[in-house]
Formats: structure tokens, C-alpha cells, sequence
């Protein structure tokens, strides 16, 4: 399965879990599951658009998801998942 | 009385007290400091600070820290010099260089990090660390070490040979990474959210990017308290372009000058120019660079944290933000040394390279005031110029050989240095 790593701003939302398991296989089917057990959480990741927010970064196995199709990316079995803040660097 | 109110969300307004954070828990926006400018503005005066010392600290009143934590390190004040010559090269007659690149480790990244570090110690961390393209790992190095700190840096395994020399000097803990600087940024981010640690661009970065904006500062006293025409900042992710563009409006914001309305222009490479590109076609947010492909390797960031904030803030100035190849960059480098003695890295060559771009097209008017900002020097990026650059001959100890060369160099009407500028 799948494991998420939830950053601390939504850590609140999850029971302070670190770190998550999921069944799902696409970032947009991860984010639904997520959201079903831990309501609101698709709300802070994505925008009014229902696309990925301009402040949070979403990876699969470090690589951007915006270069992996968006939210329909394909998650593979045992893969890792970041949600990252993105207003960072520099 | 106190001049920090706290963080504020850019986003939503959010604010927060003055903490290791620097995101909305609301919304994920990023996190900037909230100045008291009426407060500053009773206690600052243009006689203060000329009183002050020769560094960045002469502005501390405008800066989120109680004072500078070690202020014997000469960070800042660094020269704005009268540029004719370049200026004749490129038809400008009102041309200044700041050349930011004589600061203690040879970038305007002490800038934010003497704030950062500062802070780091006023919030009680003991470790200091960054994410840099080369040049904020050098000066976190320097600073962190000074400071007694535990320090960690992380850089693209990739950066230029002196960059990571420049770093691994001070005996910090170096991390190279295999990957690109945004791939390292997210990592170091993801990291930052695990460890206790004072990272100066990710949860201490709303200080830390304070620092550049005593580049804007520094310019209008300079230039006798008042402010440019138009300036050109190079953009790797867009804070120093902000933050510079934030600096002039707070020098009115506290009455240290009466008006300004400076356009801000920026200057990107076209290997890596995802905000160039977005603000060329008119967008209002930018598509990120997979894999950035350009010499200019300290502004190498493809996912650029302020490209959307630098979009707003050319369109708001009337700025024009342009991107140059790697061999107009050579030749901004070339063109910067041979004009005004100035050798600047390869983002100072984009740099210039950009505003001759800017001026040869009207986008900057010749008659106005124009800063460029030259933000790194050229020792550290020498892999730029390598094979551009070389000895005009070689001779033997002899003056035989001299007059020979001498005669050689007659008969072929050659140039041996860099090209001839004609000043007007």
C-alpha cells in the first residue's frame, strides 16, 4: 500500500499522524480517501478548482505530480507520497 | 512598544506570533513579517541611520530582530557604483551597479542570513541549516559556525567547484545532494518538519528574506534618499526581487523618503525562466521547470516559491521581467568586467545581460535612474567563463620575445583584452 506523509499544519486534522497508509492508486483517489476518514483535508490541499494548490506541493517518490499528469498520477504499490508546503527556498 | 507584530499570512491575513513558522496552517500560504510602521516610524530618522554602522545593521529598526547578533561582521552597505562606461555600452546615461558580491563570503546571501542567524539564536535553536543553489550554503556555513551553531547545508551535488570549496571551508556539515536544487528543497523542507532545526529559507525563511530588502534601503541612501527609475534584480525564486520591491515602498512607509514609483524589472536564464516565461505570455501563475539547463546554476530553481508574487509585483511597477541564453550571460560577464571592473558570477551576468536586453529594446529609458543588482562574484561560478577568457600570449623572459609579441599584435591589429568600450 501506499503511505502518505502528512506535514505538521495538517497533522491536526489526522490525530497527529505522521505518516498514513491508503488503498487508493491515483493522488486525486488518495486525497477522496483521505478525506472520507479525515474531513477537510482535500479542502487545504486543493484549490477552489479542485486543482492542486499554488502553496502545496504534492510528490510521488519525490517527483512533482504537476510532471506526473497532476492528480490523476498513478500511484504505485508501496510508493511514498509527500504533501509539502511550497513556500520555501531561495 | 515593539516593531514586530507578529507573522502574517500573505494569503488570508492569518497572523501569527513570532515563531519558527512559515506557513498558514489555514491555507499553506506563506508567512511574512508584520512591521509596526508607525511605531518605526517615531523612532527612525535618515540622521540615525547615516550615524549608524557601515553595514545592513544601520537599518535595524526595519529589521525583525532586536539587534544584529554579531554587527562586527561588515554584512551590507556595500558600494553603489556610478557605472558610465557600461551604461555608454548599452545607451543608458543614468546607470549605478550595486555590487553586492564584496559581502564576507561574496553574495548578497549574507544579507539574509545575518537576520536569520540572529533570529535562530533569539528563538533558541542550536541548529542552523539551509537548502541552497551554492552561494546561501556558503554564507550559513560561515555564519553558522561563527555563531557557535550546529550547522547543516545542503546543495546540488552539482554546483561549481568553488561554491562547494567556499562552503566546505568552515567546517560545516556539507550535504551534497544528487538531484536538483528543487528536489533538494523538498527534501530539506520535509526534513524541516521533522527536526528541531532553525532552516533559514524554509521555517525561518519570513526572516530570513527580510534581509534583502536592505539592498533597497541601501540604494535610496545612496543615491541621497531618493529612489531609482527602474532597477533590475536577477529571480531565482523570486524573494530578493519581492523583498527589494518591498524595501522601497517602506522607505516610504516610514517617511525616510517622501515618494517612489520604481519599476522593477527581472532577469532570469533561459534554461531555467519559468517566471520570464509565464510573464511573457501573460499568466498570473507559472508552470514549473522539470529540469533547469543553464550556467546559471544559483538561480536554477524550476519551481520558483515567490514566481507568482514576482509576476505581480513586475505587473504593479511596470516592470518587464526577460530571460538570456548562456552566451548573452558570458558576454554579461565579459561586458560588466571590462566596463566598470566588476566580476560577477553567472547570475550577474544574466543579470546584465538582461538589462542591455531591457535597454536595447526601450523597456528601460535611457535617461532613467536604473540600479542593477550584481549579486555574486565571479571566483565562485569560474566554470562560466572557461574557454571565453584566456592569456593574450605567452612569452619568454627575454625582451626579445616581448617586441616580438608586441610587433605581432601591431601587424594583426588585435585586441588582447576584453572588447573596447567607446564612452560617450
Amino acid at each position: 500500500m501506499p503511505t502518505v506523509r502528512i506535514p505538521s499544519q495538517l497533522r491536526n486534522l489526522v490525530d497527529g499522524q505522521r505518516k498514513m497508509e491508503v488503498a487508493s492508486s491515483t493522488i486525486r483517489a488518495i486525497l477522496d480517501e483521505l478525506d472520507a476518514k479525515h474531513p477537510g483535508i482535500k479542502n487545504r490541499v486543493l484549490d477552489e478548482n479542485g486543482e492542486p494548490s499554488a502553496f502545496v506541493g504534492v510528490y510521488i517518490g519525490g517527483e512533482d505530480i504537476r510532471f506526473l499528469g497532476g492528480l490523476d498520477a498513478e500511484v504505485p504499490e508501496g510508493a511514498e507520497v509527500s504533501i509539502v508546503p511550497a513556500a520555501a527556498g531561495g | 512598544m515593539s516593531k514586530v507584530l507578529g507573522l502574517k499570512c500573505k494569503e488570508c491575513g492569518e497572523v501569527y506570533e513570532a515563531e519558527g513558522i512559515h506557513v498558514c496552517d489555514l491555507c499553506f500560504g506563506p508567512l511574512e513579517v508584520a512591521l509596526d510602521y508607525d511605531y518605526i516610524k517615531s523612532i527612525i530618522s535618515r540622521e540615525k541611520i547615516e550615524s549608524g554602522p557601515i553595514s545592513l545593521w544601520r537599518y535595524v529598526d526595519l529589521l525583525p530582530v532586536d539587534s544584529g547578533w554579531d554587527a562586527d561582521v561588515r554584512v551590507g552597505f556595500t558600494p553603489l557604483q556610478h557605472a558610465p562606461r557600461l551604461g555608454a555600452a548599452i545607451g543608458l546615461k543614468n546607470l549605478y551597479v550595486k555590487n553586492d558580491s564584496v559581502n564576507p563570503t561574496y553574495s548578497f546571501k549574507d544579507r539574509p542570513v545575518a537576520i536569520a542567524v540572529t533570529k535562530t539564536r533569539e528563538l533558541g535553536y542550536t541548529v542552523f541549516a539551509c537548502a541552497s543553489t551554492g552561494n546561501l550554503a556558503s554564507a550559513v556555513a560561515a555564519a553558522g559556525m561563527k555563531a557557535g551553531l550546529e550547522t547543516y547545508v545542503f546543495l546540488p551535488a552539482d554546483v561549481e567547484a568553488g561554491k562547494i570549496t567556499n562552503a566546505a571551508v568552515y567546517g560545516a556539515n556539507l550535504i551534497a545532494v544528487n538531484g536538483t536544487y528543487d528536489q533538494l528543497n523538498r527534501l530539506c523542507s520535509e526534513i524541516a518538519d521533522e527536526e528541531d532545526w532553525a532552516f533559514c529559507n524554509i521555517n525561518v525563511r519570513p526572516y530570513y528574506a527580510e534581509g534583502s530588502k536592505t539592498l533597497a534601503y541601501e540604494t535610496v541612501e545612496q543615491l541621497g534618499w531618493r529612489a531609482p527609475d527602474h532597477v533590475v534584480v536577477p529571480i531565482a525564486s523570486g524573494a530578493l526581487y519581492t523583498k527589494i520591491a518591498h524595501g522601497f515602498r517602506e522607505m516610504v512607509d516610514v517617511g525616510l523618503i517622501s515618494s517612489q514609483s520604481v519599476r522593477i524589472s527581472g532577469a532570469q536564464a533561459e534554461g531555467c525562466g519559468p517566471v520570464a516565461a509565464a510573464f511573457a505570455a501573460g499568466e498570473q501563475s507559472f508552470e514549473p521547470v522539470r529540469q533547469p539547463d543553464t550556467i546559471a546554476k544559483s538561480l536554477a530553481i524550476g519551481n520558483p516559491a515567490d514566481g507568482n508574487y514576482s509576476l505581480e509585483v513586475a505587473r504593479q511597477t511596470n516592470g518587464v521581467i526577460e530571460s538570456v541564453t548562456d552566451s548573452e550571460t558570458v558576454e554579461g560577464i565579459k561586458l560588466l568586467a571590462c566596463t566598470e571592473g566588476i566580476f560577477t558570477e553567472a547570475a550577474g551576468g544574466v543579470t546584465i545581460a538582461t538589462l542591455k536586453k531591457l535597454a536595447e529594446s526601450g523597456d528601460i529609458g535611457e535617461d532613467e535612474l536604473t540600479v542593477a543588482y550584481v549579486t555574486g562574484n565571479g571566483l565562485k561560478t569560474q566554470e562560466a567563463v572557461d574557454g571565453h577568457v584566456s592569456v593574450s600570449v605567452t612569452i619568454d623572459p627575454t625582451m626579445g620575445s616581448f617586441e616580438d609579441a608586441m610587433s605581432s599584435r601591431q601587424q594583426a591589429d588585435m585586441v588582447w583584452s576584453a572588447p573596447q568600450v567607446t564612452t560617450g
